[in-house]
């Protein structure tokens, strides 16, 4: 089977100013693919290619197969799409936004209010039907803009930072429908600069920075390519620091030094730890954990996703 | 059977109306209302009773009706050009959301002026019969009446849609209300012949849809009117910024949307 999506030497640009810069990549069917970096390192201009709504400046894009440049129309009708910003008519009700939405892909009356049914209660909003959105809260809204994008049985679909600006509880609510959602077969294009978000939905994954992709590969593959096994964060006073930095060198396999802690890249935290005690330092805090894909990032990067 | 895209969008529009046509149906009846009876009635009985007695032989009342017809849908049209496509394209960038799926900008575009046309001729409709009910017009010189203002509305409606897809900020909209439609409102021939004005105005009135939209439904209502210029510039004049304004409409909708 050919591949979903297929991108070479794409490029986006607005004027003067690059946002995708000839990056590559290959979506197959039924993997839920992720594009993890910072704000502004191209992501979304990268979706809103992928979704037929923003011409390709330089390179190929192949959209199941054909070119969004000829065949847009074509292409979003089988496509499924939660955009970044919050999109919903506010002054309507859930099930008309749903409608409308439903009549834009010429779908009939009947199928639309069948589907409006099952969908809002796959989102867990069926109570909600009849109630205008404005009330509705973000994590709502999001669950509510996900039902819409599914309206026509879409073949892909796209997700540009699902749970941005939503709470931990409302953001595990939204993962859980996309979680079943992976289950059933769909394949998720997701981007986000959340690592946990990535290491949870995304089977495999481009890690995106000023444009280009710098690394691609399954969460744990890229964290075993790119970090040790565990990382041990030590928090100094804020002047002492530095001289902290001295007495750890050569301690462990990689250290990085942010503003506010020190991390050592290593394979075994507990033997670390208690080397750093061995060599007369006091952190005044110590944590170790498992390494994550904000390791890798700050490996690949030299800066961290959040800022 | 595939339904057009605008025919889509239009629907859409008309679903979202659903929710608020009581009050809109309301100002609706309303508006006419209070204007013929602030300006034709009392106004009327104060030029009537004037030396000239009324205007261009006509009672004041008879006089205004149609101009007051082709200028509410002037100003319908206006409206539905401007606020409900900043608020797709920025307020609630439902635009965006269509996009997504297989409609296009240009579907955007012709389905709101689909709309828009609805809007204006429910308008016309009832003033029509709120002329009737008046007196100002018989039945069938009110209907008459009514295509011309119909046609000034979209002629309106088109190149605001135009303007206010490039505008950023939405008090270019403020603007436009100020310095384009109210004057043109007060100068085109609804509430007096522009012929009483300094041939400078007068010529400027010529080139506003509404002074056309004015004179050809005067004509339209009255059978003892005719029009300034034969009918046909006029019309011409109307479908031609109708048609332009679509024309510059789609291209700034996609200038705006696709990008």
């Amino acid at each position: 089977m050919p591949p979903l999506v297929e991108a070479h030497d794409l490029t986006k640009r607005f004027g003067d100013f690059t946002a995708v810069d000839g990056v590559e990549f290959t979506i197959e069917t039924g993997e839920a693919f992720g594009f993890l970096g910072p704000n502004g390192a191209g992501k979304t201009s990268t979706m809103r290619m992928i979704g037929a709504v923003s011409p390709v400046t330089e390179g190929t894009l192949r959209v199941f197969g054909v070119d969004p440049a000829v065949e847009g129309a074509s292409i979003r009708a089988r496509l499924g799409v939660v955009p970044q910003e919050d999109t919903l008519d506010t002054e309507l009700t859930l099930e008309e936004n749903l409608y409308i939405y439903g009549r834009y892909f010429d779908l009939p009356a009947k199928v639309i209010r069948q589907r409006i049914d099952e969908l809002l209660s796959f989102v867990q909003l069926a109570e909600r039907r009849t109630d205008k959105v404005e009330p509705l809260s973000g994590g709502m809204k999001r669950r509510l803009t996900i039902a819409r994008s599914l309206i026509n049985q879409p073949e892909l679909m796209i997700l540009d930072e699902p749970t941005t600006g939503l709470d931990p509880q409302a953001r595990h609510l939204v993962w859980d429908r996309l979680y079943r959602l992976k289950q059933q077969g769909a394949t998720l294009i997701i981007t986000t600069h959340y690592m946990d978000e990535a290491e949870q939905l995304c089977d495999r994954l481009v890690v995106m920075d000023k444009a280009k992709i710098v690394a691609e590969g399954s969460p744990r593959s890229l964290i075993e390519e790119y970090c040790t096994r565990e990382v041990v964060e030590l928090r100094f006073p804020p002047d002492n620091q530095d001289r902290a930095l001295e007495s750890l060198d050569g301690l462990a396999k990689r250290i990085e030094a942010l503003p506010d802690r020190v991390l050592l890249y290593t394979d075994d935290g507990d033997a670390s730890v208690t080397e750093v005690h061995e060599r007369g330092l006091h952190p005044t805090a110590t944590v170790t954990r498992r390494s994550t894909l904000e390791d890798v990032f700050l490996r690949l990067t030299g800066h961290t996703l959040v800022d | 059977m595939a339904t057009p895209a605008p025919l889509r969008i239009l629907e859409g529009h008309a679903r979202v109306y659903r929710r608020t046509w009581r009050g809109s149906v309301f100002s609706a009846f309303v508006s006419p209302i209070l204007y013929l009876l602030a300006m034709g009635v009392a106004l009327g009985s104060v030029v009537d009773a004037s030396m000239t007695g009324g205007v261009e032989g006509l009672p004041y009342l008879v006089f205004l009706a149609p101009g007051l017809l082709a200028a509410s849908a002037m100003q319908t049209g206006a409206g539905e050009g401007s606020y409900p496509v900043m608020a797709g394209i920025k307020w609630l960038k439902t635009y965006q959301a269509a996009l997504a799926t297989p409609v296009s900008s240009a579907d955007i575009m012709l389905g709101i002026l689909g709309w828009a046309t609805v809007r204006v001729t429910m308008v016309c409709v009832v003033f029509a019969a709120v002329m009737v009910a008046f007196g100002a017009a018989s039945p069938g010189g009110a209907l008459l009446s009514v295509g011309p203002a119909v046609l000034t509305g979209v002629a309106m409606a088109a190149p605001v849609m135009a303007w206010t897809a490039r505008l950023e900020k939405e008090t270019g909209l403020a603007n436009l209300f100020r310095f384009v439609v109210v004057p043109m409102f007060l100068f085109s021939g609804t509430f007096f012949p522009v012929s009483q004005l300094p041939d400078w105005i007068e010529w400027l009135a010529w080139i506003t849809p509404l002074w056309h939209g004015v004179d050809l439904a005067r004509a339209a209502a009255l059978p003892e009117v005719t029009t300034t210029f034969p009918p046909w510039v006029s019309t011409v004049f109307l479908i031609a910024l109708t048609v332009i304004g679509t024309v510059a409409a789609l291209r700034t909708f996609k200038r705006r949307l696709v990008t």
